[in-house]
């Protein structure tokens, strides 16, 4: 007859404190992802992406760390070695190994002054991926810099910066681009011979003339990407917050908008990366890239240019590295556009 | 609307304004003039010459006396190229360059709008990834291999197509196809991302509910959206397609302006610098003006400010 009604008797069993397995099975809530953790788990799954990553990080190891071990310089002139195709040797070097002697062999040959191909290449790999690196770096610095400050100030401030950006925008920049290189070589190359600014020489001035160049004019996308995200992320509540907290300018923009916007902001520094290594290759194309001895990918294919039909792959070798690490760039920046910026996806 | 086309109309007079200005000082930055290359020419007839073409004078006199001339219609005499005016050159060599420029942009447009269509239309199939790798690829190549390939190829080995000029019809065959590569891809990619993008919508639906043929349904109501960006595409086309030509011309020897351009830079004739600068600076600029208006005018939507 009880069992009709709810018992009002407490039952002691029921006051048991839980055991630790217990308490496990009622947590269900997964470990909190990051941002970081939660865009690398995206861009793991990437198959693409995560190929050319790994392309570019041996392009570099080719680059940066192979030359230091290869017998060869990439200036160094081998006698009687002149225009030796892959895997053949010069008769003095075939003299060398017949008496005993090691001669490391020229894997891509050798061009028409002498000089092993194969670590031409890599010194070629290696300054245009420094092009792109470094103009990418200084893109991102200058622009996301200019960009934010626009942004945050907003009213005149951000009118006066963005017209100027406007205008800037509409000036075709392949014209500045050779006016500027042509311009700024000769200029340095003699600022370098001064004292005060030897340490220019180490680098090559012409090297500092074409990221000077590509900074001027490249900056002007970053600094519009950063400010649009800008204007959405000033409006949020944790900037009110910082703000009502007492917490400065600078401090915002560098603790809350840039971190916040940092998603954007790789991925347009990452497809900056080819751009910039696209534009130095036709300057060197034009004569107005890096200076001899120091090659780049694309001066190495101009000066193949003229010998072509004898010596094919002397134009094909830097013609197709070039082509694929741009390739690389453009998949990774693809790759990471999706991990940590759906929006921004087409 | 009348409002913002003055604005911008403005504000691409301003950008033709401060090309002019920027290019004429900095082309006076570099070191060495027109004449001091040739070596035949005495000092004292070098300075003569500069005299006679008012090199001497302070910089900022002559930018004075170039923009007054500018503005009058006068571009002013080359200084290498004796007794030619500059105007005279650049209307010589235009046509060459418009012609192979116009004829790559016919090509990326009538090649990569289909091929953007296709490919979005199989998405995930195997003719969009084909389509998509070629694309991407179509894109990291830069304009100075793919012709040097192309020549390589087709001019020396295959003996096909002749490698100089463009005398002969089959002589464009080349530089077009080296020039409309990179827009290409580029509008290929634009295209199918776009058509996907206007598939998904709404409208599109109601038009296959409507049991329209797929047909209709992609001439009627998708294109019509999905060219847009296509359109904005076009004034950064003329530009790349302009960076092309400055190599493409040089490749296959076509007397075009891009190659006047480079061989004034590299001869410093000031006045050539100035022209050639100023004329292809206006096109894009016009370029991109008429684009941005005609965005406006083809898509209601947007706001005009």
């Amino acid at each position: 007859m009880n069992k009709k009604f709810p018992s009002l008797h407490l039952k002691a069993d029921d006051f048991v404190p839980a055991t630790s397995t217990e308490k496990e099975s009622l947590v269900v809530m997964r470990d909190s992802v990051n941002f970081w953790k939660d865009g690398f788990r995206r861009l793991r799954k990437n198959k693409v992406a995560m190929v050319s990553l790994v392309f570019i990080i041996l392009i570099i190891i080719f680059a940066y760390i192979l030359p230091s071990f290869w017998p060869y310089s990439y200036e160094q002139q081998i006698k009687y070695s002149e225009n030796l195709a892959p895997f053949h040797y010069s008769e003095t070097e075939q003299a060398q190994i017949d008496a005993g002697q090691k001669v490391f062999p020229h894997i891509c040959g050798t061009d028409k002054l002498g000089r092993d191909f194969a670590v031409r290449l890599m010194m070629g790999a290696r300054i245009s991926l420094t092009v792109g690196l470094v103009c990418a770096a200084l893109v991102l610095i200058v622009g996301s810099l200019f960009g934010a400050i626009a942004g945050f100030a907003g009213g005149w401030v951000d009118n006066i910066m963005m017209r100027f950006t406007d205008i800037l925008y509409t000036i075709p920049d392949i014209l500045l681009i050779i006016l500027l290189a042509t311009s700024l070589k000769p200029r340095l190359e003699a600022l370098s011979a001064t004292p005060g600014f030897m340490w220019m020489q180490k680098m090559g001035p012409n090297l500092i003339a074409i990221f000077i160049v590509f900074v001027l004019i490249y900056w002007v996308g970053m600094a519009r990407i950063t400010r649009s995200q800008i204007l959405v992320l000033k409006e949020s509540e944790y900037v009110t917050a910082a703000k009502a907290l007492g917490a400065s300018n600078a401090r915002i923009i560098r603790k809350h908008l840039l971190t916040n916007c940092i998603g954007t902001l790789i991925v347009t520094t990452t497809l900056q990366i080819p751009s910039a290594i696209f534009t130095e290759s036709y300057l060197s194309f034009l004569g107005l890239g890096v200076t001899a001895p120091m090659p780049s990918l694309g001066s190495l294919a101009t000066e193949a240019v003229k010998g072509m039909n004898t010596y094919p792959y002397l134009l094909f070798l830097p013609a197709v590295l070039i082509s694929v690490i741009i390739l690389a760039f453009n998949l990774l920046g693809d790759g990471l556009r999706d991990a940590f910026d759906p929006k921004l996806k087409n | 609307m009348t409002k913002y086309i003055i604005k911008r109309i403005a504000m691409g007079l301003l950008s033709i304004f401060i090309v002019a200005t920027l290019t004429f000082f900095l082309m006076n930055l570099v070191p060495g003039g027109p004449f001091v290359a040739e070596k035949s020419i005495s000092k004292a007839a070098q300075e003569a010459l500069a005299s006679k073409y008012g090199l001497d004078k302070p910089l900022f006199e002559q930018y004075i006396t170039y923009i007054t001339d500018f503005i009058k219609g006068d571009m002013g005499v080359s200084l290498r190229q004796r007794g030619r005016t500059v105007s005279d050159i650049i209307f010589s060599k235009f046509p060459v360059s418009a012609r192979l420029a116009g004829i790559a942009v016919l090509v990326s447009l009538l090649v990569g709008i289909p091929l953007g269509c296709l490919s979005a239309y199989n998405r995930g199939k195997f003719a969009d990834n084909f389509i998509i790798v070629l694309a991407t690829c179509g894109i990291a190549i830069p304009s100075f291999i793919s012709s040097v390939i192309l020549l390589y190829t087709f001019g020396s080995k295959l003996n096909l197509l002749p490698t100089v000029g463009l005398n002969t019809l089959s002589s464009y065959i080349m530089p077009v196809t080296a020039l409309s590569i990179y827009p290409t891809a580029y509008i290929t990619r634009l295209m199918r991302s776009s058509l996907l993008d206007v598939m998904g919508q709404d409208y599109i639906r109601t038009a296959k509910a409507k049991g329209l043929s797929n047909f209709k349904i992609l001439f009627k109501h998708a294109l019509r959206n999905a060219i847009l960006p296509v359109i904005t595409y076009v004034g950064p086309m003329l530009a790349s397609l302009m960076t092309g030509s400055f190599i493409v011309e040089q490749i296959f020897a076509i007397p075009g302006l891009g190659r006047e351009f480079v061989s004034a830079m590299t001869n410093r004739d000031y006045t050539m610098i100035m022209g050639t600068t100023i004329v292809l600076a206006t096109l894009i600029i016009i370029a991109n003006v008429i684009v941005d208006i005609l965005y406006k005018i083809i898509d209601p939507r947007i706001k005009l400010k």
